[in-house]
């Protein structure tokens, strides 16, 4: 990939930014079943830690990972094709948008189940490492998450094992509801510290800090093989999940909102670029997910005799539920 | 011909994984030193990074396991005891078992987990003695349950070269057992086992149970001819192989180890009237609704499937009908 190439950022946090709009609105008109947990607001994230990644490193994502799969590589139109439930999408219809995963482009899967990604790339990395291969994993999670047990049980193995996983903490204050100062004691960074992974903090709404932060703690665990922990802050602009477009949860006050939103990874990726650079740049990716979202919907939705397909890898067929 | 026991079989069969096949490593807690004795001599054999030794973290070990299945590795865990599995159930159901199908068929999870001493321990009471293999049934997780020394080394090697996740549950009960064997091989999964056939009565007997079952139909033998199947996958389940004994005997009595409710013995009775018209109302023998093993041995017992209950729904049906 193209390293701090701020035309990648931008290009890439632009995309993530209007996918993510546009699948608002594919839920609003009912193409998405079941909602999203859109990603806006951290998408300086996601582009920063891929823009350091080689195409060969694994990432591990979120229930909040369209940003997560998209940054790796994944094709923008499978990947809306997949939220649509289309049988061209990257999981042919079988993930939606909290499982999305693309293995070609190492993206062993976002996860619906919250600090459950961290254990499973620690043993991907170290797997893969085993047989001779170079690579490094990430494994991005939420606040939310670093009170998972199973959690801090992945950081021990992968400190121990000298598995090198870049544990990404997107700090954006709240796990759904809850804020930060009142499910976190001691601190976030700490938790990672007490396990003896060098801890490091950036400014998420900056996808070239981000990305410059990754890369001098890959290079690192490239050279000595360990994990390590980033912790992002960043803010949700938009709702946890969509569902709260419809039901109106009050943990956040308007001023918090607008402060939060006042620091845009979009606005700051593309303010280092000439306006004409970035104009083109933005038609370029509306021309992208005009074809993706055209893609998607015009894909075939899978047989239901099919629903069971890939239930066994081993070619076991499973009884059917009778009748 | 040479003797070999249930768990020199395990043992065999995780060492010629391990020599066949690169991507075979083991995961478990004390296993360097082989503290169940399955992994003896298995350290000095395929050294540390083979036979890698857990820090107490089983969530996070099941799942690395998980993860290394996902790139093509064959992990097999082993548990210390039967219980650690209701803490990784989550781990195994929810993710091990359903990356295949929600990543619409990118990838596999070849994980076998292993527990050397299922079921009663006696004297290690409630929280060392479960039998929650219907659990992993119930999930259509591969589960398979050895009763012999020849099972046990071809189901766990089959296990391991399965693609899918599969639990292999080496009961306590059994653990000690041996019997001649001159060359053991593979055992399908999926297949079971008639151990004795008989005329009038089906006993599907599960695991270690399977010997109790032999021993009833022993005594029996004057009176009631028993024929003896042993299931050995418990999912997925031979149907056409019990089938067919029952289609012939018309008589069917399962006995299992789990608690009643939602134990495999309910399912195959379901599964058995679905299809055939019994000759009497089939019975089965289990573990109580919700049980814990209480610690006094004479509870311990009190509260598992013995031989007498078993002689009992013989009893009852064959004179049914
Ligand atoms: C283990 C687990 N507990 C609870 C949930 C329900 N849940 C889904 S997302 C979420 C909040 C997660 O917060 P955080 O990790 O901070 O991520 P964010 O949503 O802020 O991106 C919760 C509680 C879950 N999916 N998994
Ligand atoms: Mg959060």
């Amino acid at each position: 990939m193209s390293g701090a190439d701020p035309i990648w950022l931008y290009r890439t946090v632009r995309l993530i930014r209007r996918f993510e709009e546009r699948a608002i609105e594919l839920v609003r008109s009912g193409d998405i079943v079941g909602g999203i947990h859109p990603y806006l607001g951290q998408e300086g994230i996601a582009a920063g830690v891929c823009a350091a990644l080689r195409p060969d490193d694994v990432v591990a994502g979120t229930h909040r990972g369209h940003g997560h799969v998209l940054a790796k590589g994944a094709d923008p139109g499978q990947m809306m094709a997949e939220l649509c439930g289309r049988v061209t999408g990257l999981n042919r219809g079988r993930g939606g948008s909290m499982h999305a995963a693309d293995f070609a482009a190492g993206v062993l899967g976002a996860n619906a189940i919250v600090g459950a990604g961290g254990a499973i790339v620690t043993g991907a990395v170290w797997a893969r490492r085993r047989r001779g291969e170079d690579l490094v994993g990430v494994s991005f999670l939420g606040d939310g998450a670093v009170n998972e047990g199973m959690l801090l049980e992945a950081f021990n193995l992968a400190a121990l094992w000298r598995v090198p996983v870049l544990f990404v903490c997107e700090n954006n204050g709240y796990a759904t509801t809850m804020p930060v100062a009142d499910a976190v004691a001691g601190s976030i960074s700490a938790r990672a510290e007490a396990f003896g992974i060098r801890a490091s903090t950036v400014d998420g709404q900056d996808p070239a800090a981000v990305h410059a932060t990754t890369a001098a703690a890959l290079a690192r665990m490239r050279a000595d093989g360990g994990p390590e922990f980033l912790e992002a802050r960043t803010f949700r602009f938009d709702a946890h999940h969509t569902f709260e477009h419809a039901v109106r949860l009050d943990y956040r006050s308007p001023e918090e909102v607008a402060r939060g939103r006042s620091r845009d990874p979009v606005r700051i990726a593309g303010s280092r670029l000439p306006a004409a650079e970035r104009a083109a740049i933005d038609a370029d990716v509306e021309a992208v997910l005009e074809a993706a979202v055209a893609q998607a919907l015009a894909a075939a939705e899978p047989d239901p005799a099919t629903a069971l397909e890939y239930l066994y890898a081993s070619g076991l067929t499973a009884r059917t539920g009778g009748g | 011909m040479p003797r070999l026991s249930y768990r020199k079989a395990l043992n065999r069969a995780l060492a010629d994984e391990l020599a066949r096949d690169e991507e075979v490593f083991l995961l478990g807690e004390d296993i360097r030193v082989a503290a169940s004795a399955v992994t003896a001599g298995l350290l000095k054999r395929f050294g540390p990074e083979r036979v890698r030794d857990t820090p107490l973290s089983e969530q996070a070990f099941t799942s690395f396991a998980t993860g290394a299945a996902l790139v093509g590795a064959r992990p097999v865990v082993e548990f210390q005891i039967p219980a650690l599995l209701f803490l990784v159930f989550e781990q195994i159901v929810n993710h091990a078992h359903k990356f295949p199908l929600m990543t619409g068929g990118q990838c596999a999870v070849p994980v076998t987990y292993l527990v050397p001493g299922s079921g009663s321990r006696t004297g290690w009471a409630g929280q060392h003695s479960d039998h929650p293999y219907s659990l992993f049934a119930h999930a259509g997780v591969t589960t398979v349950v050895p009763a012999t020394p020849a099972d046990a080394y071809g189901l766990l090697v089959s296990a391991i070269r399965c693609d899918d996740p599969v639990v292999v549950f080496a009961p306590a009960a059994a653990m000690e057992l041996r019997a001649e064997v001159s060359d053991p091989v593979p055992v399908p999964l999926g297949r079971g086992r008639v151990h004795r056939t008989g005329d009038d009565v089906t006993v599907v007997a599960v695991g270690h149970l399977v010997h109790d079952a032999l021993a009833v139909a022993d005594e029996l033998a004057g009176e009631v001819s028993v024929e003896v199947f042993d299931p050995r996958t418990l999912y997925p389940f031979d149907w056409d192989g019990l089938l067919g004994s029952v289609a012939r005997t018309g008589r069917l009595v399962v006995v299992d180890d789990s608690n009643r409710s939602c134990g495999i013995a309910g399912e195959v009775i379901a599964t058995v009237v679905e299809q055939v018209r019994l000759q009497a109302p089939p019975r089965r023998v289990t573990r109580p609704d919700g049980a814990v093993l209480p610690f006094a041995p004479v509870l311990d017992r009190a509260v598992q499937p013995g031989r007498e209950l078993l002689r009992h729904a013989i009893a009852h049906v064959s004179k049914d009908g």
